[in-house]
């Protein structure tokens, strides 16, 4: 019983120090973004691993899951003679939840995953000690512009899912099952609010940049430097994300669209 | 790996392409492109109730959109709905006796404020109120009178016995 409370007590004590050196991790790296501003080729280059090369299964995603969307809603919406209503219905799903959340998980995969790899690996070559030998502070050399990278990525990404999205479901609902084109445009136009709507999933896959880089990074600089070890924090670093974004959701969707 | 140039023409590409999926977002997907029309004058009706009409519910004009409902609100003394109707400035040839009424576009579908022209020489301004209104017909109401109608139908011949 005794040994029990004991292994409770170090789980808790280990899961807030854990957190604690997270805070202060992201604050010391938030401290190291202006440093990342003068010199623009390290963000360009951290760009390019994190955004450009994620462009490919954000696309693709959005695509398909915009192209089902537009499918499923129709046989649905047609029992209601409501097929018109396809594009808002679209539309909305997208923009407000599904594009951020999704591209989210899919980013955290496709580039979250890589950063840890990439951070652990570099602490178990000791390339991240040889850098402190040489008076290089790692966490602005390293850390700060992966970190400001996914949190300008995220937002593009989403807004890409988005738009392809309902690319997507124009094409299945406008030529594939005859919904009318302009009754899709017009409809969407006068449901989707720009403020209610597209600004707060703009912030939405901004936070989610946020949460997801984070963790992403922490877990590869506290990852415990051996091929186990960065092995379990790339693991962790997905399963992690996928958590604090779908809670980080809730509460987003609970304070932005809740109470009307 | 990339070139220098190479990397900076790919990132310039893709936050060229993110941008443009965000304006594709605001422009064709919400209604932003339809804010410039929120300039215009803006004239009140009252009505004894407006059914399901919100806020940026359109108002129409022989079928076309002349404008949107900018506010809604409740007088308690007259315990009438005063609709704040904002009609775009180029359509400001509208005669004082130009009559509301509160539609439904199609059986489920959302209410809109349709008027019809009048026929005085006199043209709405801005501030004025619209006198001839027609309230929202509410579904429950007539299903209501149906059932009354129906029930006193069933009635009739058993008085006659």
């Amino acid at each position: 019983m005794i040994l029990w409370l004991r292994s409770l007590g170090r789980g808790g004590l280990d899961f807030f120090e854990r957190l604690g050196r997270g805070n202060l991790f992201a604050l010391q790296a938030l401290a190291g973004i202006p440093s990342v501003l003068m010199k623009p080729m390290l963000l360009v280059a951290q760009l390019y691993s994190v955004g450009v090369l994620s462009v490919q299964i954000i696309v693709v995603s959005g695509l398909t899951v915009g192209m089902v969307l537009g499918l499923q809603m129709y046989n649905t919406l047609t029992d209601f003679g409501a097929s018109q209503s396809l594009g808002p219905v679209v539309a909305l799903s997208l923009v407000r939840e599904l594009g951020p959340v999704l591209a989210a998980l899919l980013f955290s995969g496709r580039a979250g995953s890589a950063l840890t790899a990439e951070i652990g690996l570099m602490k178990a070559t000791e390339q991240l000690s040889g850098m402190e030998m040489m008076a290089v502070d790692p966490i602005k050399r390293v850390i700060a512009p992966r970190l400001l990278a996914g949190i300008i990525s995220m937002p593009l990404l989403a807004a890409m899912f988005s738009a392809v999205g309902i690319l997507g479901s124009y094409f299945v609902g406008v030529g594939l099952l005859g919904v009318d084109s302009g009754a899709f445009w017009s409809q969407m136009q006068s449901k989707v609010d720009f403020y209610q709507d597209i600004y707060n999933g703009f912030i939405k896959s901004m936070v989610f940049g946020i949460v997801a880089t984070w963790i992403a990074v922490f877990e590869g600089y506290d990852a415990v430097p051996t091929t186990e070890g960065v092995s379990r924090a790339t693991t962790r670093t997905v399963v992690h994300t996928a958590f604090a974004v779908l809670g980080s959701d809730f509460v987003l969707t609970a304070l932005m669209f809740g109470e009307k | 790996m990339v070139s220098k140039h190479g990397l900076e023409i790919w990132v310039g590409l893709f936050v060229a392409a993110g941008l443009a999926a965000l304006l594709m977002l605001a422009m064709k997907v919400s209604n932003m492109s339809a804010f410039a029309d929120d300039q215009g004058y803006r004239v009140q009706a009252r009505f004894e109730n407006i059914g399901g009409l919100k806020i940026r519910s359109p108002v129409s004009m022989a079928g076309v959109r002349v404008g949107r409902v900018a506010d809604i609100a409740f007088d308690a003394k007259t315990y009438e709905a005063v609709v704040t109707l904002r009609i775009a400035e180029k359509y400001n040839t509208l005669p004082k006796d130009t009559s509301a009424s509160i539609f439904t576009a199609g059986v489920l579908g959302e209410n809109y404020v349709g008027l019809e022209a009048g026929a005085q020489d006199s043209y709405l301004k801005d501030g004025d109120t619209i006198k001839l209104t027609q309230s929202a017909v509410v579904l429950e109401n007539l299903i209501g009178q149906f059932l009354f109608n129906k029930a006193q139908e069933g009635k009739a011949p058993e008085g006659k016995k």
